[in-house]
């Protein structure tokens, strides 16, 4: 048993997302970059092997199948456990996207193993750290079986540069799927509407979380936006409880923004948020819990009840703005 | 349609979290306790699936694995309109990884046969987004994940799925099938007097946990817990209201040059 296998995702024949290389470059913080093989799965991974190939050492394993698209658990996890019974492994790193989630929990099961799922640091030992209590807290995470090791490892968690040159040579693996194994019938992608609300190029943005407590106290911050000139967004919550449009929605499920300043009103922080804004130049947090983990990514904080500091905020804005 | 819902009772949001002596776990008399919010999401949907197709009978069974205490999201279910539940008693469910719960869930559900087995899609403690998934694959089942909507059809379930980035799709499974549910797909109900009376005649079964797996080694163990360190230097302006909200005025016009 050897090798650390990391199984990269390609979405409607577009270029590698950038969670891919993240992956990647976790994969080999595990040992020899040389030792890493970058495993792509598809109907057609011809483009995809290529543009991993040209960026990673050691090898791409061109997993093809026509059954292998459109994804379903039950196709890729025939794929998945027949490569790793094959490569026999000591890691299978996944980047933690959606589908990751729908599928690599059950190919772990399938070899006695659990995922160690949205990993964001890998130190020595290796000890792996992931979030606990909605980001209040830290876990670290031993593997203690002698099989193979499963981790996904969290979006923005490590570079997407990665430390050794590319050159990987490539391999084709042939899976034996049979169609009767598929048994869910997956329909193409939608969007719900049209999205009329951009909010990825706004300047300024004021987010709202739960700690805004009832729909009728939304004024408040719709005041501080339009104080400010700045769009107003939302954590899921807030959107899922029809409190917002879901096009104001900010996060994973939601838009990416990067605005100039953006002001997290009664946002506690969870990861879910903090994937769509972090990359915000600027961040101020309002929270009422001093050890929120949005104060983590905050280049501003205060600690107060945001209906109270909100309304001081859009006055004291107000009057600068004279 | 017989529905079985696993659902967790797990620390209120609103708790204080501490770090216990050994810094494995937390201080759990500090914590206020309730329903895992996707779990109470998947709950909705199963009540509402067996409401839409009255007429031809339905039952909804929930399913919890944890200590005594954690009968008071089981009544709180049943009062909301579950049928009846089963109870794992296990005082030991923060030191089991995700595969040993979903072994002693996978056991329970056997015994039952249902249609479905609904699970939220992860748990605000641990978070691990797995046991909805793992139990499908112990018992063979087919699965969807991240679902908001569940349509019965002639020979199965048709499912929305939540895709990234404000994408969905539509997805047909063969029942019996497992679904882990996202929050959002509707809206949560609240118990009614009626209702919690109610709940008080139903049947809640006791199962131990020993009856059910054997004890199996953990494959991953969680050795250790911290706080987060920073990853910025947060500048935390204090004062009144008045004061820290002009102290950020000052901050975003002379340092961050947005005013």
């Amino acid at each position: 048993m050897s090798g650390i296998l990391v199984v990269l995702e390609q979405r409607a024949q577009k270029s590698l997302a950038r969670i891919n290389w993240e992956a990647l470059t976790a994969a080999m913080r595990l040992g020899e970059p040389a030792s890493v093989a970058a495993v792509i799965l598809g109907a057609d991974t011809q483009a995809a092997a290529a543009e991993i190939a040209a960026k990673a050492p050691g090898r791409v394993i061109s997993v093809q199948h026509p059954l292998l698209t459109p994804y379903t658990a039950d196709g890729t996890l025939a794929a998945l456990q027949q490569l790793i019974q094959f490569e026999s492994p000591d890691y299978v790193v996944f980047p933690h996207t959606y589908q990751v989630r729908d599928y690599a929990p059950a190919l772990a099961t399938r070899f006695g193993q659990m995922l160690i799922s949205d990993v964001t640091a890998i130190v020595e030992g290796p000890v792996f750290t992931r979030q606990m209590m909605q980001g209040r807290l830290n876990g670290n995470y031993r593997h203690t079986s002698s099989g193979a090791c499963f981790l996904s490892v969290q979006a923005g968690a490590f570079p997407a540069d990665l430390p050794a040159a590319g050159g990987a040579a490539i391999e084709q693996f042939s899976p034996a799927i049979d169609a009767a194994q598929i048994r869910t019938i997956p329909g193409e992608p939608y969007r719900a509407a049209a999205q009329a609300v951009d909010l990825s190029s706004a300047q300024l943005i004021v987010g709202v979380g739960r700690g805004i407590k009832a729909q009728d106290n939304l004024h408040i911050v719709e005041e501080l936006a339009t104080a400010l000139g700045a769009e107003l967004a939302a954590s899921r919550p807030i959107c899922d409880s029809g409190w917002l449009p879901l096009e104001r929605q900010v996060g994973s499920s939601g838009q990416t923004v990067a605005p100039k300043l953006y002001i997290a009103a009664g946002i506690s922080g969870a990861i879910q948020h903090l994937v769509g804004m972090k990359a915000s130049q600027c961040i101020v947090a309002v929270n009422k819990d001093p050890d929120a983990p949005i104060f983590e990514v905050a280049d501003y904080g205060i600690v107060g009840d945001l209906m109270e500091v909100v309304p001081a905020l859009t006055e004291a804005v107000k009057a600068a703005k004279q | 349609m017989k529905i079985i819902v696993a659902i967790k009772q797990v620390p209120d949001r609103e708790s204080q979290v501490r770090i216990d002596d050994s810094g494995k776990w937390i201080v759990e008399s500090d914590l206020q306790y309730a329903m895992n919010e996707p779990d109470a999401h998947a709950l909705e949907e199963a009540l509402q699936l067996k409401e839409k197709s009255a007429a031809a009978g339905g039952e909804v069974v929930v399913l919890t694995a944890g200590p005594e205490s954690a009968g008071t999201v089981i009544r709180e279910a049943l009062a909301k309109g579950a049928d009846r539940a089963i109870h794992i008693l296990t005082d030991d469910l923060a030191r089991r990884d995700a595969l040993s719960v979903a072994r002693l869930l996978a056991a329970a559900v056997k015994e039952e046969s249902p249609d479905l087995l609904l699970a939220g899609l992860q748990s605000e403690d641990l978070g691990y987004g797995q046991t909805g998934v793992i139990v499908a694959e112990l018992l063979g089942l087919p699965h969807a994940t991240l679902i908001l909507n569940v349509e019965k059809t002639d020979t199965g379930v048709r499912v929305k799925r939540e895709l990234e980035e404000g994408w969905f799709q539509s997805i047909e499974l063969p029942t019996p099938a497992v679904l882990t549910i996202q929050s959002g797909g509707n809206k949560i109900r609240y118990a009614t007097l009626m209702g919690i009376k109610r709940a008080k005649t139903k049947e809640v079964r006791p199962i131990a946990a020993s009856s059910l797996t054997s004890d199996e080694a953990a494959v991953v163990v969680l050795d250790k817990i911290s706080l987060p360190t920073k990853k910025k230097s947060t500048q935390m302006l204090a004062g009144t209201p008045k004061e820290a909200a002009a102290a950020l005025v000052e901050k975003l016009r002379l340092e961050v040059h947005v005013l």
